[in-house]
Parts: C-alpha cells; sequence; structure tokens
C-alpha cells in the first residue's frame, strides 16, 4: 500500500513538473506566434500526461497477470483518511495543471482579442459562397490584399447564413453571421500568399468558398489599391449613366 | 420467424428483449451510418470529384453518418440495450419499473429509425450536419422537418427510459443493496439519465423553434425581425455537450465491470470515483457548453469562464481515470476478448481526453475549431472509446445474453482490424487538422499537400470497414451456433452474474436474491463470504470458482 502511494506520488510529481519543460519566451503581440508556443508547450504537457500513463497501463497489465486460474487481485482497501487522500490529492494536481493552462490561455485570448491602435480596418462581408472585401470608400475586392507589417483588423457579418473566417497561417478563426459584426486582427509579418477559407457549414459549396490574402509590400499594396481604385471608378460612371 | 414469434417480440414488456431491440436497431443505425463514412472517405481520398460530382450529396452522408451515429447508434446502444438488458440483473430486480412505458419506448425508437432510414428515399433528404445551424437549416431546400420529428422522437424514448430506469434504481433494488453497493455501471448508467431528463427538453425545444422558423414563420433565429442566430447554438449545445457524458459514463461503467471482473479485483476508491467521477462530470456538464461555441461569435468573458470550466472536467474524468488504473494494481488478469477491447480503452480515453485540453483552450481553438482536429478528436472519445467499450461489453456479456461464447479467433481478428483501422483513419487527421484540414469539406483544393493524408484516412477506414464486418458476422453466428458457455464464465461476484442464469427468463431470477451489508458485487477478496451475504447461494459453480 505504500509503496504503491509512494510510486504513484512520485509520478504525479513529474506531470505536474511536464509543463515547465517549456519555457516561456516572450513575444510581441502577435497572437500567431503567441499560438504556436503556448501549442508547443501543450502538447509537452499532454505527452508527458499521456506517457506516464499509458506505461503505467501497460506495466501493470503485464505484471499483475494471473498465476493460475483461482487467484483473485489483492487491491488495497482504502481507509477512508487514503480514499480521501487519493481523491484529493490528484484532484489537486490536475486542476494545478487546469490553472495553469487556462492563465496561459487567457493571456493570448487577450491578445487575440485587443485590437492594437494602429490596426487598418477592412470589413468583410460574406455571402453563399464568396467573400468581399471592403476597403473603405467604395473599393470593394473578392480576395483579401494587405501591406506587410501593417495589423489589420476585419470587421465581419453575412448576408444570408453562417460562414466563418479562417486564415491558417494567421491561426485566425471567427464566425461571421447574420445581424451581428464580428472580428478577427492579424499582423502579417511575410509577404507572400496564404490560403483563406470558410470553416462554417454554409451549404452545397462550403468547400469551394476559399481565396487568397496577398500581403505586399507596402508600395506594391499602394500600386494594387490605385488600380483597383480606377477600376471601380471606371465600371461606376457607364453604370449611373445608364440608370 | 413464425407469427407467434414475432407478436412475442414485438409486443414484450421483458426488459431483456427490448434490450436486445435496442441492440439491433442500433447496430442497425451502426451500419448504414458506416456506410456512409465510408462513402466521405473514398470522397476524401482524391482531389476534386472522386465517387460524387455534386456536393449535396456529400452533405447529406455527413448528415446521416453523424446524426445517426450519435443520436441512433451511441446514445441507444449504451442507455437503451445495456442499460435495458443489464441493469436490472445488476440490481436484481425483475423487470423494470413501468413495462409498458419500456415496450412504448423501443416503439419510438424504431419510427425514429424508420424515419431516419426513409429520408433516404425523399427528394430532398436532410442537409444540415447533425448540428442543424440556422439560418441555413431554414434557408436550405432539404427537409430539416425530418431531421426536428427524428430528434422528437429520440427524445420521447429516451425522457421516457430515463424515469423508467431512475425509479428502477431508486424503488427496485434487491432487498438490501445500498448506494455503495451498486456496480459502477448503475451509477453511470443512473447519471447518464439524470443528464437526459434535465437537458432533452432543451435540444427538443431548439429543434422545435427551427420547425416553427421554417414551416411556420416565426422569427427565432431571424435577426431581420428581431430573432438570433446564436440562441440555437446556445439551446443545442447545452444539450448536446451533456450528451457527450450520455454517452461517456456509460461506456465507463461497462469499463469497470469488464476490469473488475477480469481482473478479479475491487474498485480502487469506488467513492472518489462515483461521487466525485461520475457525479462530479454530471455537475459540471451544464456549465461548459460553451466551449463549442469559441469562434462563434461569443462574448469575450464567457469564452474565458468555459474555458476554465471547461478545464475543469479534466478534475472528474482524472478521478474515474485514477480508479480504473487502481483497479490493475495488484490485480490477477485474465484475458478474454472483451478484455482486450477494454484495455485498449485505455489508452483510447488518454488519446481521446488529452487531445482535448489544447481545444478546452479558447486561444488555441481559435485554430483548431472545425477543423479535422477536432474531427479526430471527438472520434477517438465517441467512436473508439465508447464504441469500444460496447463492443467489449457485448462480447462480456454475450455468454450472459445467449449461453454461448462470442470469443475466438473471428473476434481477436476483428478488434486488431478494427484497433488499428482507427488510428491509421484518425491520427493522419488529426496531423491536417493541426494545419488547417477543415471539416465537412466536400473536397480541398486549397490544400492540395493534405492528399497523401487522405488517402492513408481513408485506407484506415476500410480496415475497420473489415474488421466490423468481422465482428458483426462473428456475433450473429456465435449466437446461435458457437460454443456453449456454462454458468458465470468469467466467474464474476456481479448479481447478474451469480444469481440470473444464461439467457434469464421472464423474471430474472429463480430465487429473488437478498443481499447483506457485507454483500459487494466486487467482493472477490473473499469470495465465499460475499455469495454467503446473499440470502440465495447463487449458482453451483458461482459459490466458488471451477475446480
Amino acid at each position: 500500500m505504500r509503496t504503491f502511494l509512494g510510486k504513484a506520488a512520485a509520478l504525479s510529481g513529474v506531470f505536474a513538473v511536464g509543463p515547465a519543460f517549456a519555457q516561456d519566451e516572450g513575444y510581441e503581440r502577435d497572437p500567431a506566434a503567441g499560438w504556436d508556443h503556448l501549442w508547443h508547450e501543450i502538447i509537452v504537457d499532454i505527452t508527458v500526461i499521456g506517457v506516464i500513463f499509458s506505461l503505467a497501463a501497460i506495466y501493470m497489465v503485464w505484471k499483475y497477470r494471473a498465476k493460475n486460474e483461482n487467484e483473485v487481485g489483492k487491491g488495497p482497501k482504502l481507509t477512508p483518511a487514503a480514499a480521501l487522500a487519493w481523491a484529493l490529492i490528484p484532484a489537486s494536481i490536475f486542476m494545478a495543471d487546469d490553472f495553469f493552462l487556462s492563465a496561459k490561455g487567457w493571456t493570448l485570448w487577450n491578445d487575440y482579442r485587443r485590437i492594437p491602435d494602429e490596426a487598418k480596418e477592412i470589413r468583410v462581408t460574406a455571402y453563399q459562397w464568396y467573400w468581399e472585401f471592403d476597403y473603405g470608400d467604395e473599393i470593394v475586392s473578392e480576395e483579401l490584399v494587405v501591406p506587410k507589417g501593417q495589423p489589420i483588423v476585419l470587421r465581419m457579418t453575412s448576408e444570408d447564413v453562417l460562414h466563418s473566417l479562417y486564415i491558417p497561417e494567421f491561426r485566425v478563426k471567427e464566425d461571421v453571421m447574420p445581424g451581428r459584426v464580428t472580428y478577427v486582427w492579424f499582423n502579417p509579418k511575410e509577404t507572400g500568399e496564404y490560403v483563406h477559407t470558410c470553416t462554417e457549414y454554409c451549404g452545397t459549396a462550403h468547400a469551394e468558398m476559399y481565396t487568397t490574402v496577398r500581403v505586399l509590400e507596402q508600395d506594391e499594396y499602394d500600386e494594387w489599391f490605385n488600380q483597383i481604385k480606377e477600376e471601380a471608378n471606371a465600371n461606376s460612371l457607364p453604370n449611373n449613366t445608364q440608370s | 420467424m413464425s407469427m407467434q414469434t414475432f407478436k412475442e417480440w414485438f409486443f414484450t414488456t421483458d426488459h431483456k428483449r427490448i434490450g436486445i431491440m435496442y441492440l439491433i436497431g442500433s447496430m442497425t443505425a451502426f451500419v448504414v451510418a458506416g456506410m456512409m463514412a465510408l462513402l466521405i472517405r473514398l470522397e476524401q481520398s482524391q482531389l476534386g470529384p472522386t465517387i460524387t460530382d455534386n456536393p449535396n450529396e456529400y452533405n447529406q452522408w455527413l448528415y446521416f453518418h453523424g446524426a445517426a451515429m450519435v443520436l441512433a447508434f451511441l446514445i441507444p446502444g449504451l442507455t437503451g440495450f445495456f442499460a435495458n438488458y443489464f441493469l436490472p440483473l445488476m440490481i436484481g430486480a425483475q423487470d423494470v419499473a413501468f413495462p409498458r412505458i419500456n415496450a412504448f419506448s423501443i416503439w419510438l425508437f424504431y419510427g425514429a429509425i424508420i424515419l431516419a432510414l426513409l429520408s433516404f428515399v425523399i427528394p430532398d433528404p436532410p442537409d444540415i450536419m447533425w448540428t442543424g445551424y440556422p439560418p441555413y437549416s431554414i434557408t436550405t431546400m432539404g427537409n430539416t422537418a425530418y431531421y426536428v420529428f427524428t430528434l422528437h422522437l429520440l427524445g420521447f424514448s429516451s425522457v421516457l427510459g430515463a424515469v423508467n430506469f431512475l425509479v428502477t434504481v431508486i424503488y427496485m433494488r434487491a432487498p438490501g443493496i445500498g448506494w455503495n453497493q451498486l456496480n459502477i455501471f448503475t451509477w453511470t448508467t443512473v447519471a447518464a439519465f439524470v443528464l437526459q431528463l434535465v437537458f432533452i427538453p432543451v435540444l427538443a425545444s431548439a429543434v422545435t423553434m427551427l420547425l416553427f422558423d421554417k414551416y411556420l414563420g416565426t422569427n427565432f433565429f431571424n435577426p431581420e425581425a428581431g430573432g438570433d442566430v446564436l440562441l440555437y447554438q446556445n439551446l443545442f449545445w447545452f444539450y448536446s455537450h451533456p450528451a457527450v457524458y450520455v454517452i461517456f459514463l456509460p461506456a465507463v461503467g461497462i469499463l469497470f465491470e469488464i476490469f473488475t471482473t477480469m481482473c478479479k479485483n475491487r474498485v480502487f476508491n469506488y467513492k472518489a470515483c462515483v461521487y466525485g467521477g461520475v457525479w462530479g462530470i454530471v455537475g459540471i456538464s451544464g456549465f461548459v457548453w460553451v466551449h463549442h461555441l469559441y469562434v462563434s461569435g461569443m462574448p469575450d468573458w464567457l469564452r474565458i469562464g468555459q474555458m476554465v470550466t471547461t478545464l475543469l472536467i479534466s478534475v472528474p474524468v482524472g478521478l474515474m481515470v485514477m480508479s480504473m488504473w487502481g483497479t490493475l494494481y495488484k490485480a490477477a488478469i485474465t484475458f478474454n476478448t472483451g478484455m482486450l477491447y477494454a484495455i485498449s480503452c485505455l489508452f483510447l480515453v488518454l488519446s481521446g481526453g488529452l487531445t482535448g485540453i489544447p481545444l478546452a483552450l479558447t486561444a488555441i481553438t481559435v485554430h483548431l475549431s472545425e477543423t479535422s482536429f477536432v474531427h479526430a478528436h471527438f472520434h477517438f472519445i465517441m467512436a473508439m472509446f465508447s464504441a469500444f467499450a460496447m463492443f467489449g461489453g457485448i462480447y462480456y456479456w454475450f455468454p450472459k445474453m445467449f449461453g454461448r461464447y462470442a470469443d475466438g479467433k473471428w473476434a481477436t481478428t476483428g478488434f486488431i482490424l478494427n484497433i488499428v483501422g482507427v488510428h491509421v483513419t484518425f491520427i493522419p487527421l488529426f496531423i491536417i487538422g493541426a494545419q488547417g484540414m477543415p471539416r465537412r469539406y466536400w473536397d480541398y483544393q486549397m490544400f492540395p499537400q493534405f492528399e497523401p493524408y487522405h488517402q492513408v484516412a481513408t485506407l484506415g477506414a476500410f480496415m475497420v470497414a473489415a474488421g466490423m464486418s468481422v465482428t458483426i458476422l462473428n456475433w450473429i453466428v456465435c449466437a446461435f451456433k458457437g460454443k456453449v458457455a456454462p454458468e458465470n464464465p468469467w466467474k464474476s461476484c456481479s448479481l447478474e452474474w451469480t444469481h440470473a442464469p444464461n439467457c434469464p427468463q421472464a423474471g430474472n431470477f429463480p430465487n429473488p436474491p437478498t443481499v447483506t451489508a457485507d454483500w459487494s458485487p466486487y467482493g472477490y477478496a473473499d469470495r465465499e463470504a460475499n455469495l454467503k451475504a446473499t440470502t440465495d447461494p447463487g449458482f453451483p459453480g458461482a459459490a466458488k470458482p471451477a475446480e
């Protein structure tokens, strides 16, 4: 009995310390980097717990095979005090890990929700089954184009059913729904083309409701923006005269 | 089957026959929904159209697979079949408290199964996933009413079952059985039925509102007329998260029955397992539903509060895990096919439960939600842990039900194909899910790099299909032609083995048992004293292990 308690206490000690394997590193208010950091920490945490319990299970299933047909188990009959200890001590260890992760998760969550003052706002409207990005001044595009190094906040709503804006590379996702405006923000650090897709089931073409996010250097972005502005003006004139 | 036999089964009020009918009904749902899973995997095995070029068809498979597996296989299998057949036997009762209501429950269940299967032949089958989120479920051409009415029937059936079994456990325990002498399976089933009773009305009202919005022009979920689309998601998950425990808890209970018998051991820290674990889960289950809505646009503070409550689920689950591992300590383990499934569940609960921890963190779920990481996580808990516990339970109680063994080389072959197959299917989905592969996609043109992973997953799905075919055929053959089993072949101490014969007749016990305070369903340490603590000595051969 006592050795069992001792062994188990030693084991539970190990996995309480598990999370500490991953070290704290500061990150500038960048939820994507924060996500990767916390993700690795949790993977270590759950792997440590999983390996300890798996090894314990394998060991016991092997060690306690019945030697003969009539053998019975000799599992301990706990005294009330031992029973209480065997409930409270593991519960405290689990809770310690829970609160540790909660604190980490809450910190990162605050980064996700606190929009930087300098963020540029783009309005997003989702339709079955395409996206519309509104840069203001009636400049609208069907793909998202942003300048590098500029925090972007997307204010999103839907014209029909639920959708969800997901840019895996930036680790952001939030549902888009009719009648409410939701937001995500991200900081595009590298130029390039990234996938942006819908992750809330929205019917037939749900899987085809994807576009590209293009992150451009500031001057390229300005060039793109002027071009699309000219196109918008050119398109709007004949329409006006017709009507 | 003669007309006489048909009538005997159709109009039966015997809890064991009703149990067997639940088993047949839920396994039917499992087979059909499993075929849908194969179609889904085939479609995903290649970029572009594979077996259908119509995404709507794919969406209908997804709908049927999800709705049928959860609502018509897992819940009725665990609370319908296992509770019906074994719970009255375990508590020494001759039947349930309200046998006719029990018969009515199974009729409602079969009504729901027939309605669900009819959805294959109507022109516009439901295509709204098992969640049925508005506004899509209201604006779609698909027949949302089928979904709603199927849920109504299943809900009525479950609520009637819940009342029935709670009354049975409270009033019909054999004289002398105190609360701390109940089998863990009895406790977990009681807890599951408490959850059903409390939470089903919420789901029923949510889907009824959906029906009114779509067909009668009300505006509960229509923001243009003052409604709110998030309301439905809150109501749906307020039931459907506890529904996970309606599945998880009885599965854990089955495992405890298998482990204690095959380990010939008492439950380690019984009271912590029951009052901390089982009831801890019941207590916390109504406060965590927002973790299904982490990216749905809920208030920020609520997403934090329920992150903490969600992580705290690890405490009651942890207590049950400690008891389960503790039951192996200093055990005298013997093996059968049921035990193989039970041992595999030790690892499935770890991989399924621990991958829930990143998903409990709001900020981490921002990236993972609605990806195949989530999909793999809940398949590990529901499709693998819970279903494997069920399959283990079927093998373990097979001699009780049919008087024959189902163990043997076919059973082992099925087990190996199943356990390897599920891992080959779902490990690739964990990997690509963490890299952003979304769920519920007919195609994935934006992620061509994931194609090989999908192919491995499809291969795994077909291994499971082979494994389950062997398993189910083996059950059917062994039910009629298997090797005849003696009374109490696993030498259990539980009443259903020691005091009821194999294939019990109506009334269950030749001599209804009475027990003293010293009796325990897990009294292996001194088996003879334990049997003397009952008024009836039980079966010859039950008193002590066969010489």
